[in-house]
C-alpha cells in the first residue's frame, strides 16, 4: 500500500479511537454505543499495520487494491452502524409510547384524586 | 337496548374540538349505561375541555403518538378499571353510534371475542351528505385487496378490514393491551394476529358517515407507507409462531 495511504489510514484510525474514548470519558457517548466504533477504528489500524492480512482479505473479497478493501470495510461499517441505530430507535419509540401512555393514565388518577380531596373550585377544570 | 356488563366506549381524538361534544352526546344517547372515554392524543386545541364539558372521561397524551397508541391507552385503561366489554370508535363523527347495539349484541351473546363493524355488509353503508357514499376507486381497490388477503388468511370472509369501529370482550382486551398490538398503524394485520392468537372474530353491518373537509388520515405519502406496512406486517405475522 502506498505510504501516503498508510499514513492517512493510521492517522484516521488513531484519531477515531482517541475521539471515541474521549467522548465516552466525557460521558457524551455511552459505552454500549461506542463498541462498534472502537471495533472499526481498531480494525482500520490492524489492517493498516498488518499489510499481509490486508492483502489476504483483498484477494478474498476480490477488491481492486488494498485501499479499496479499507473503503469497503468503512462502507460496511456505516451500513451496520445505521442499522444498529434503527434498532435502537425502534426500542426508544416503543418506550416513548409506553411512557406517554403511563403518563396519561397517571395524570387522570391525579385529576380524579384532586377532584375528590380538594374543595370544589375553578381549579377542578384547570387542565384545559 | 340494555346491556348488562360494564361497557366502555373508547374514542381516540386528535384536534376534534368542533366535533367531539356531539360524538359524545351521540354515544350517550344510544348507550346511556356505558361510560365514554376520550383519549386525547396530544391535541393542541380545546378537545380535552370540550370532552370534559360533554361529561366524558378524558385521558390526555402529553405528545401526539398516533391513533393506534391512543386506542391502546384506552384499552389499558379499560383493563385496569375492570371493564368487560369495550367499543371503539373514531372521534371525528365518522361512526354512527346507532350501530353500537349491533356491535355489542354479538359480544353479549358470546358469538365472538371481537366484532368488526363493516360498512360493506348488506345493511352496512357509508353516508355522505345524506347520500350513500362510495370512496375513490384507489381506496376501494386497496380495501378490497387487503380484505381479500385477510379473508384468505383467516379463512373467514372479511369485508371491511380497515374498520376502526369495533367491539371486544375482556379476553381480547388483554391481548390488545400487550406489546403484541401493532400500535403504529393497526389495521388488517390486527385481525390476522387476533385470529392466529385464537380469538373469534365476527363482522356486523354498521353505518358510517364520510365527513367533507375532514383532515384525512390518509393524505400524502401515507397510503404508500400503509400498503408497504400492511404487506410487511402480514408477512412477518405469518412467519411468527
Amino acid at each position: 500500500m502506498p505510504i501516503r495511504n498508510k499514513v492517512i489510514a493510521l492517522v484516521v484510525g488513531f484519531w477515531m479511537l482517541f475521539l471515541i474514548i474521549e467522548l465516552v470519558r466525557r460521558r457524551k457517548l455511552r459505552e454500549e454505543y461506542s463498541w462498534l466504533w472502537l471495533m472499526t477504528g481498531s480494525v482500520i489500524l490492524l489492517l493498516t499495520l498488518w499489510f499481509d492480512l490486508l492483502k489476504w482479505i483483498t484477494e478474498l473479497v476480490g477488491a481492486v487494491s488494498p485501499s479499496s478493501t479499507i473503503f469497503l470495510f468503512a462502507f460496511l461499517f456505516l451500513v451496520f452502524i445505521s442499522l444498529h441505530f434503527s434498532v435502537v430507535i425502534s426500542k426508544l419509540t416503543d418506550r416513548n409510547k409506553e411512557l406517554a401512555q403511563r403518563y396519561a393514565l397517571l395524570e387522570m388518577e391525579v385529576h380524579e384524586l384532586k377532584k375528590r380531596t380538594l374543595p370544589p373550585e375553578e381549579g377542578v377544570l384547570s387542565k384545559t | 337496548m340494555e346491556f348488562g356488563n360494564k361497557i366502555l366506549v373508547i374514542i381516540p381524538a386528535y384536534n376534534e374540538e368542533k366535533r367531539i361534544a356531539s360524538v359524545i352526546r351521540g354515544v350517550k344517547d344510544h348507550l346511556p349505561l356505558a361510560k365514554v372515554l376520550i383519549v386525547d392524543d396530544g391535541s393542541d386545541d380545546k378537545t380535552r375541555r370540550m370532552a370534559i364539558e360533554a361529561d366524558a372521561q378524558v385521558l390526555s397524551h402529553p405528545i401526539n403518538l398516533g391513533y393506534g397508541a391512543a386506542l391502546q391507552t384506552g384499552y389499558k385503561f379499560a383493563l385496569e378499571k375492570g371493564y368487560e366489554t369495550i367499543v371503539q370508535m373514531d372521534g371525528d363523527g365518522q361512526h354512527d353510534p346507532s350501530s353500537v347495539p349491533e356491535l355489542l349484541g354479538a359480544i353479549e351473546r358470546g358469538e365472538a371475542d371481537i366484532v368488526i363493524g363493516s360498512r360493506f355488509l348488506k345493511t352496512g353503508s357509508t353516508i355522505w351528505a345524506g347520500e350513500i357514499y362510495q370512496a375513490p376507486f384507489i381506496r376501494r381497490l386497496g380495501m378490497r385487496i387487503f380484505g381479500t388477503i385477510t379473508s384468505l388468511i383467516i379463512q373467514q370472509k372479511v369485508t371491511d378490514s380497515t374498520s376502526g369501529y369495533q367491539a371486544m370482550n375482556r379476553k381480547a382486551l388483554k391481548w390488545v393491551s400487550s406489546d403484541k398490538f401493532p400500535w403504529d398503524y393497526p389495521d388488517a394485520d390486527v385481525i390476522i394476529m387476533l385470529h392466529r392468537a385464537g380469538f373469534r372474530i365476527k363482522e356486523v353491518p354498521v353505518r358510517m358517515f364520510e365527513n367533507q373537509g375532514r383532515k384525512s388520515m390518509h393524505s400524502g405519502w401515507k397510503p404508500i407507507y400503509y400498503v408497504f406496512k400492511m404487506f410487511l406486517s402480514i408477512m412477518v405475522t405469518l412467519m411468527r409462531k
